[in-house]
């Protein structure tokens, strides 16, 4: 019945989920969906927290996506990725960018880092995938390139034509980037073993 | 041809199709990329005013003289051009006026979540209300016709989750607009002395009549009826959620929040079954609809605080909470917002700590200076309040607050509203302290230009505000310059200034780290000797990202520095044992 796909990125400010998420809202819609999309901007960005929904289907009403109906958790650091297994729907996917941020109590040396996240995660989740795309950036040749290289990874999870990513990562960078990122997005689409 | 336009570019867009030729704003989330986003029209005169009270005033200035205007502002700005807004519904306009008030249910980037569909029903001022960044687009458009065709300003109220969203959009062509020729003098119109605005107000009451005509009829307020079991009434992204979740319902989906369309609300309470008024935040519509006589439940089932999400209709309506699976982990260290590293706002705070003042705080980046581990302040209500604030303090304590307290506040929101009270601190004598962090422009909205930076928003080279002279002018006597970098300067001149039975203003400047034109690395970053690192933990106390904790090194312990590193120094300075040093 619902013919909407919903995909939850998350991560930490800085990290450059907010472009990764322009992207593929862009190829979404550039695939003939229609498409919504919603953040939080402002204070959170100050190194905190972020999210965006990413949702995308025939005739899409909220820009939020319901607890329970995340289809794809799309995160870019280790520890956030706990933070929003709740949303996911019986069955998801759940792909992680294989990165670590300390959070300030962590740095503070007042909690501890949780232990071998990846671990507990694919003993819990079937449809889990780690992805190294820091080192799919730098074989690219930009380490900067991570989230389009993660963006990638995602494209194979997605029925949407490569032109369509393509076209989305040259509206969404500077020229000068296009080159290197669509390398990584290539290198980020193959997978890896 | 159609685009993804986020609510805040679709605002811009449907103002430039609309032909405005004024727009003024000052930034607040989430109303910033509207104006961000004029700017690239290049027909339209947009400005960063110095607060939301002047931006309205510009904009009702450009309406009289004929020029299309549009002013935006955050929820709580409206609570600073509150004073032109009453008076403008009495007033009218000449060609059309539009206000974009942005409001944040939950709260995501302010201090309360005030419902500003009540500024409509107050100020008589006719709303709309769009549900996607499309409507964004249509409705800014639509305003101003209203606003031409009623002669009255008019809201289109916007909410983060309008704002932030992007969504798919058609363009269309903008109209032409061509410059007023010369300005329409009307003494009973625009002059509200007592005797013209006592005519005026009958006007708005009848205006306000036959904007609820059209408001029943306003195609835009939509009736759809499928299923009579259940009939929800709602706009915005609220109408969206509760439209995802009750598919097959009927809707009474208003674009016009005020006034509301009352025999189009009639008509549908009478054709189904069970109403619901699915609303965010106040009880808005469920309280006028009820003074029609009509029973409806609401905030009976709906939370009254928060933002709404898309499983809050069903809960309300089916009384069932959604399932929550076990969490993988029970505990997972938060993530709050930090400083960045090489925040020139954050050794002040160090310093302030040290000292233990009392600190009458405002509202920016520096607000997380009241966030462990800095703790450093104890006050936070509106932009400008740490001034006046200090002013009342000062005054309530008298002599037992000397040398115990001071006030700080951003460069920013010092020009936007701590002009006035540092006025009367010098006026009526108060001996305060005031700190002013210029950190060359306003930092937390995204850094945007204001008169002290010496750039306006379309880019051009701008008188700079002189701190330092104002100061004197309004009559302070004693105005310090600090380069918030050096502690020990900083320490000094704070000691000196709050000791002092007089006013006074410290001026810490230094650029943001994120200041493209004004910032340069101070020099190379720093690193641990970990040898001499006594694991006493004196560098964490600034809470920088920069810095963390290594509990199995060392005796005790022991600190590193990572590469988010500026080389702002402040750790260096901190640390007793010198184990702190310049270079990799
Ligand atoms: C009336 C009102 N308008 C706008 C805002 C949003 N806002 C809060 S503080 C601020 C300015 C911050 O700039 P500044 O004082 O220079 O401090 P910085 O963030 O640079 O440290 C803005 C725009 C608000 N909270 N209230």
């Amino acid at each position: 019945m619902n013919s909407v796909t919903n995909i939850l990125m998350a991560g930490v400010g800085g990290q450059g989920v907010i472009l990764a998420s322009e992207i593929v809202s862009e190829a979404m819609m550039r695939a003939g969906h229609d498409v919504k999309k919603s953040e939080v901007h402002g204070m959170a960005q100050r190194g905190g927290s972020v999210t965006t929904h990413v949702r995308f289907g025939e005739k899409v009403f909220s820009p939020l996506i319901k607890d329970g109906e995340v289809d794809i958790l799309f995160s870019f650091e280790l520890l956030e990725t706990v933070r929003y297994l709740g949303t996911m729907r019986e069955g998801a996917s759940l792909l992680v960018n294989a990165h670590k941020i300390l959070p300030p109590s962590v740095t503070l040396g007042k909690d501890s880092y949780p232990d071998d996240i990846a671990g507990l995660l694919a003993s819990r989740y079937p449809r889990f995938e780690l992805v190294d795309a820091p080192a799919i950036a730098l074989q690219a040749g930009n380490p900067r390139a991570v989230n389009v290289a993660f963006v990638g990874a995602l494209s194979r999870y997605l029925d949407v034509p490569e032109d369509s990513w393509h076209a989305a990562i040259e509206k969404m960078l500077p020229p000068k980037l296009v080159e290197v990122n669509l390398k990584a997005f290539a290198l980020g689409r193959e997978k890896q073993n | 041809m159609k685009v993804l336009l986020s609510g805040n570019e679709a605002f811009a867009r449907g103002a430039w199709e609309a032909g405005v030729s004024v727009a003024a704003a000052y930034p607040g989330t989430p109303s910033t990329e509207i104006l961000e986003n004029i700017v690239q029209y290049k027909e339209i005169y947009a400005e960063w005013s110095p607060n939301e009270k002047v931006a309205l005033e510009v904009a009702l200035g450009a309406a009289i003289a004929g020029g299309r205007a549009l002013a935006c502002m955050k929820h709580v700005g409206v609570n600073v051009a509150a004073d032109p807004l009453f008076t403008a519904a009495y007033t009218g306009v000449g060609a059309g006026l539009v206000i974009i008030t942005a409001d944040d249910p939950e709260m995501h980037s302010s201090q309360n979540e005030q419902d500003n569909r009540n500024y409509a029903k107050f100020a008589k001022i006719p709303m709309l209300e769009p549900a996607d960044s499309q409507e964004a687009k249509d409705f800014v458009k639509l305003a101003f016709e209203l606003s031409e065709r009623f002669d009255t300003p008019v809201f289109v109220r916007s909410t983060t989750r309008i704002s932030h969203a992007k969504s798919i959009v058609a363009l269309a062509e903008p109209e032409k607009h061509a410059a007023p020729a010369a300005i329409e003098r009307n003494f009973e119109k625009f002059v509200m002395l007592p005797r013209n605005a006592r005519m005026r107000h009958p006007i708005v009451e009848q205006r306000m009549r036959d904007l609820a005509a059209f408001a029943d009829a306003f195609e835009r307020n939509e009736l759809i009826m499928q299923d009579t079991g259940i009939g929800i009434i709602a706009s915005g992204t609220a109408y969206q959620y509760a439209r995802e979740s009750y598919p097959d319902a009927s809707f009474l989906k208003l674009s016009m929040a005020f006034p509301l369309p009352e025999k189009k609300i009639r008509e549908f309470a009478s054709r189904v079954d069970k109403l619901y008024v699915f609303e965010e935040l106040d009880p808005f519509y469920e309280d006028q609809i009820r003074a029609m006589g009509i029973s409806v439940t609401g905030k009976q089932v709906f939370p009254i605080c928060g933002e709404f999400n898309p499983a809050t209709a069903s809960t309300g309506i089916s009384g069932a909470k959604p399932a929550q699976a076990a969490p993988l982990l029970d505990y997972l260290p938060p993530r709050p917002p930090n400083m960045c590293p090489g925040c020139p706002h954050r050794g002040i705070f160090y310093i302030l700590k040290t000292m233990k003042l009392f600190v009458s705080g405002d509202i920016g980046c520096y607000t997380l200076g009241a966030l462990p581990p800095l703790s450093a302040m104890h006050t936070c209500i509106c932009m400008g309040a740490s001034v006046s604030a200090a002013m009342g303090m000062d005054k309530a304590l008298g002599d037992n607050n000397l040398g115990k307290a001071v006030a700080v506040i951003g460069d920013s929101t010092f020009v936007h509203s701590g002009i006035t009270g540092l006025l009367d601190i010098a006026y009526n004598q108060g001996a305060c302290t005031v700190i002013i962090l210029d950190n060359r422009i306003t930092a937390m909205t995204g850094r945007q230009e204001h008169p002290g930076t010496g750039f306006t928003l379309m880019g051009k080279p701008a008188k700079q505000l002189d701190y330092a002279v104002l100061c004197r002018a309004l009559g302070i006597e004693h105005v310090r310059t600090v380069n918030p970098y050096d502690l020990e300067q900083v320490r000094s001149v704070i000691e000196e200034e709050v000791n002092r039975p007089e006013a006074s203003v410290i001026l810490a400047q230094a650029p943001c780290v994120l200041h493209r034109r004004e910032y340069k690395e101070p020099g190379p970053a720093f690193h641990i000797e970990v040898a001499e690192c006594i694991g006493c933990r004196a560098c964490l106390q600034i809470g920088c990202p920069a810095i963390s904790w290594h509990p199995d090194e060392g005796a005790k312990g022991a600190a590193h520095i990572n590469t988010l590193c500026t080389g702002c120094t402040v750790c260096a300075q901190i640390c007793k044992k010198s184990a702190i040093k310049s270079g990799k």
